[in-house]
């Protein structure tokens, strides 16, 4: 019987000729992902829980400074202290305030067929280059830290065949919120969304993370494209080469399969609170905004930026919203400031910050007071995210999200 | 003339406004809110312990840094009576006539007094430690109008024929 | 007898003589309000009785130090503010556009000879162009919105007169420093500071902008530089005999004078936890530090950044050293990205964020914890300026702070 990409990636990383959905298979893992969210609590585990604290390797591991950069509180000071003094006393690759945790992995260390695990529940974005990234809490992260080692259930998958060509205003953000809409916040709960079919082709791999990264909000273990051209070149731009090229088989069995025409995509939001609350932007224009956001490890590479810019060139931020702008990384920062891109939201009003998480984790930057709507290239928009409990935060594209900000209400880049 | 007696809290020289309320708690809704965290940096236990009618005695620059008003609002609402210091910083001097706070300056009792002592304020005459008495130097005229008015909202609330 | 620079503005406003202990009601020609004391004014606005400004053309409210918001209760400050521009047809008012006290003289709000409060003590840095600035609370705030009018004590004045060209790497953060150092925390309490000489004179507005700002640290109720042609020019205005006649007489009598020499000037440091508690970088030179802050309206301008990158050129930040660059307003920041200043720094591993208050306020932008060591270009280092009382704090010129960002501790430039 045939695989899915899930599930050879499983089978080569538990050293198995195959595996099916629902064994359970202990693996080697190939990079652990972790960020000031959560590892200053893993390393209370390590020193707390374990009888013989120990690393197995560290050169799997990644230790990234993203969520409240720069620090916002003593709390936040103390755990990013911590993990920065574990992480020099042991020797572990550490960024700090070089941008989001998806972002840097995708810039520096995924390759394509590697199982990572990350402590973060959008580590599904690594699918964009074929890898297995799956988000993990504390626990697992730390037998693994110290193992090498974990045990995974092979997941179901569904595949999406991509067919045609995203329309011009139409970007992977429409899509990947239009898919969770159609399948509900819970429409993938345990299983791996693969995505493959001609459509692809057409997808940067700007766009690529964009939807893998955002398949965890239907309940996804992981998400799986296809390694193509586009992909290899970014792979070799950046001087890696993969681990393994795998792509599913003609009779692989998937648990359901979805054919998804691009062409037919249109601007659309995830109303509050939940990201599967999917509407055509159509519906909710002339909803009053106090702040946009254009930024997150969804939505803040160049290719989003340049979209935001080219709508706001000539243009002002509406004077009472709080544009914020914030690059995925420093990459981004230092390209976009090259291209002037950053300059230009400047010239409008925009408030631009250092490549961090942001108002997206919505505790340090940003954050939105009692009543007031945001809307967000991030990832979620549950109830209190972005600041105050009874706020409101809507996701769309970048497109959306800096016309928004023009208009001062929820508007379409066409309605400028 | 106004008379009262109250217990001692003894601080040192320059004690800045951040320390007498952190600009982290400065946008809370009102200054009840913020009563918790005054003297924090230096004395977290402090504002727990401050009773009504206390008195603060200090060294020289009492209040320097920035001109938050909270700094004299949160002592005043902690229930301090009135602060006897070496010095004043200018700004805090102003903020603390506005709102009815009163500030003595002497030179001498920071180094006499020691903390839980009492002492008795004799406004605008003498301040009594120990069986000894301290002058107390007057506020020049305008100032002395502000604070018979009731400090300086209800003098610009007389003026607009208000009270 | 002739009079000090304080006494011929206060003269020029009032259109009375006067010396120095005279009570005085000057009328007032600006005022600034920040975010975090907005609600505040507000409240103390309507307690009073007023229900219209003096002259709202006069006002200006500024968004800093909330800039971006980090706790959930911020943006109450911007709906209260936004609500009053509403309601008392305010025009000049700026939500993200950087640090108050950079924009005010940058944005031409203050003039030679202009008497300004502002609800933020460092509003004494107008003094950079000769205005006469002071820092008040909102009570007093609100009562000059109402009125226009507001009662001061002529101050005397103590002058502090430079000569001769400074060393390469001292700036004139190092000689405010020097200078809050000599005359102590309170040394010129209810004073005005005045500053004459041959090297005051050859600094840029920026420069003068950082010794006035930094004034209120040794107490001081304003600081005052002679609005030249480089002033004129800032301001774009011409210099007028007006003007020129705000100078200090010759004959003009002075509480204090003191007198330096540029070549014997060092660079220094404001050590742990009082801004009078200066010593040369040299002595501290090796001790291991964590984090670099470079910004505020004391050194966040673009000269600030561009002799931060002439030292960064080419050089990475220290392995687990934070550098945090926080331009002082939009347009540094336009400047600084139009030139490559933030590209270099950017290159060098800094986290640039967008122009405010940042870390100087102490609410966000790079708060630290017990045990660890900052070295920054701001103005104060307070206990528990920057986080918890365990942060060691020591301020600097921008120049020995970049330094220290590419040697993980403290060193001269």
């Amino acid at each position: 019987m045939g695989m899915t990409i899930a599930e050879k990636i499983i089978a080569a990383a538990a050293g198995v000729e195959s595996v099916k959905p629902g064994d359970i298979h202990t693996v080697e893992v190939d990079q652990l992902m972790s960020n000031d969210g959560t590892t200053h609590l893993t390393i209370d585990m390590y020193y707390q829980k374990l009888t013989r604290p120990r690393i197995a390797d560290v050169k799997k591991l990644v230790w990234i400074v993203d969520h409240n950069v720069p620090s916002d509180s003593p709390k936040t000071a103390a755990a990013q202290k911590k993990m920065r003094d574990f992480a020099k006393e042991h020797g572990i690759p550490f960024y700090e305030g070089k941008g989001v945790c998806h972002q840097l992995m995708m810039e520096n260390h995924v390759r394509p067929g590697e199982l990572i695990f990350g402590a973060d529940s959008h580590t599904c974005a690594y699918g964009a280059l074929g890898a297995f990234g799956t988000g993990v809490g504390c626990t697992d992260y730390l037998y693994a830290m110290v193992t090498g080692k974990s045990w995974v259930l092979v997941p179901e998958t569904l595949r999406f065949h991509l067919v045609g060509k995203l329309p011009e205003g139409v970007y992977a953000r429409d899509l990947i919120l239009t898919i969770i809409g159609q399948i509900g916040a819970n429409g993938a709960n345990y299983k791996a969304m693969e995505f493959g079919g001609e459509g692809l082709a057409s997808l940067t791999m700007s766009d690529r993370i964009s939807v893998c990264n955002l398949c965890v909000e239907a309940g996804a273990k992981t998400a799986l494209m296809e390694v193509d051209e586009v992909a290899l070149e970014y792979l070799k731009e950046r001087g890696r080469t993969p681990k393994h090229l795998f792509a599913s088989d003609e009779d692989a069995v998937y648990a359901k399969e979805y054919t998804i025409d691009l062409s037919a995509i249109k601007p659309v939001v995830a109303k509050p609170h939940f990201v599967d609350q999917v509407a055509d932007a159509k519906t909710c224009t002339g909803v009053k905004i106090d702040e946009a956001f254009l930024g997150s490890c969804n939505n803040g590479r160049l290719e989003d930026l340049r979209v935001g810019a080219e709508l706001l060139k000539g243009r002002k931020v509406h004077p009472l919203v709080r544009f914020l702008v914030v690059p995925a990384s420093g990459e981004v920062y230092r390209q976009a400031l090259e291209e002037g891109v950053l300059q230009i939201f400047m010239e409008a009003g925009a408030i631009v910050m250092n490549a961090n998480c942001s108002v997206c984790w919505g505790s340090c930057q940003g954050v939105i007071g009692e009543g007031e709507t945001l809307i967000s290239t991030g990832t979620r928009n549950f109830k209190g995210r972005a600041g105050h409990a009874d706020s409101f935060v809507y996701l769309a594209s970048a497109a959306t999200v800096t016309a928004s900000a023009i208009k001062g209400e929820i508007a379409t880049a066409d309605m400028l | 003339m106004e008379k009262f007696t109250g217990n001692v809290w003894v601080l040192g020289d320059d004690i800045d406004t951040d320390i007498i309320i952190p600009t982290e708690y400065l946008a809370l809704k009102t200054v009840e809110d913020m009563k918790p965290y005054a003297f924090s940096p230096l004395r977290p236990e402090l504002a727990g312990k401050i009773k009504e009618g206390d008195v603060i005695v200090a060294g020289k620059n009492f209040g320097c840094g920035s001109s938050r008003e909270q700094a004299p609002e949160v002592i005043k609402a902690l229930g301090i009576r009135c602060i006897i210091a070496k010095s004043y910083a200018r700004i805090f001097f102003r903020n603390s006539i506005n709102n009815g706070l009163l500030l003595i300056e002497n030179n001498q009792l920071r180094d006499v007094v020691q903390e839980g002592d009492t002492i008795t304020v004799s406004v605008n005459e003498a301040i009594s430690h120990k069986g000894k008495d301290y002058p107390i130097v007057s506020l020049p005229e305008n100032l002395v109008e502000i604070i018979r008015a009731g400090g300086l909202v209800k003098a610009m609330r007389r003026q607009n024929g208000l009270d | 007898m002739g009079a000090t620079m304080i006494e011929k503005i206060i003269e020029r406003n009032t259109g009375k003589a006067v010396k120095p202990g005279d009570i005085v009601t000057v009328s007032v020609d600006r005022v600034m309000i920040h975010d975090i004391f907005i609600p505040f004014v507000a409240d103390k606005f309507t307690e009073m009785g007023f229900s219209k400004i003096w002259d709202p053309e006069k006002v200006v409210l500024i968004y800093d130090h909330l800039v971006p918001a980090s706790q959930v209760d911020d943006t109450r400050h911007f709906r209260v503010g936004n609500a009053f521009v509403e309601k008392y047809g305010l025009t000049h008012v700026h939500r993200s556009d950087g640090i108050c006290h950079q924009l005010m003289p940058e944005a031409g709000y203050v003039k030679p000879g202009n008497v300004v409060f502002g609800t933020d003590s460092h509003t004494t840095t107008y003094g950079c162009v000769g205005a006469f600035s002071s820092g008040i609370g909102y009570t007093e705030m609100a009562s000059i919105l109402g009125t226009g009018t507001m009662w001061v004590k002529v101050p005397e004045t103590i002058r502090v007169t430079i000569h001769g060209k400074m060393p390469q790497n001292v700036t004139s953060k190092d000689i405010i420093l020097r200078l809050i150092g000599d005359l102590g925390a309170d040394g010129a309490t209810y004073q005005a500071l005045e500053f004459a000489g041959d090297t005051v004179e050859e600094m840029s507005i920026a420069s003068r902008m950082t010794m006035a700002n930094m004034a209120i640290e040794a107490g001081a109720k304003c600081a005052l530089f002679v609005a030249d042609d480089k002033t004129a020019a800032y301001c774009h205005m011409d210099l007028t005999e007006d003007i020129k006649g705000l100078a200090a007489d010759s004959d003009a009598v002075y509480v204090r004078e003191l007198v330096y020499q540029a070549e014997d000037l060092v660079p220094v440091l404001a050590c742990p936890s009082q801004v009078d508690n200066i010593r040369p970088v040299r002595e501290l030179s090796g001790t291991e530090i964590d984090q670099v802050f470079i910004g505020s309206c004391t050194n966040g301008r673009l000269e600030d950044l561009m002799a931060a990158a002439k030292i960064l050129k080419g050089k990475q930040v220290a392995p687990f050293v934070k550098l945090i660059v926080t331009p002082a307003s939009r347009k540094v920041y336009q400047e600084a990205a139009q030139n490559g200043t933030l590209a270099i720094l950017a290159e060098a591993g800094a986290m640039i964020t967008h122009p405010g208050c940042g870390l100087c306020c102490g609410r966000t932008g790079g708060i630290l914890t017990d045990g660890e060591r900052v070295v920054a270009t701001n103005n104060r280092n307070f206990l528990g300026r920057m986080g918890t009382s365990k942060v060691e704090i020591f301020l600097a010129s921008p120049m020995t702070a970049a330094a220290s960002a590419v040697a993980g501790r403290i060193v001269e430039a």
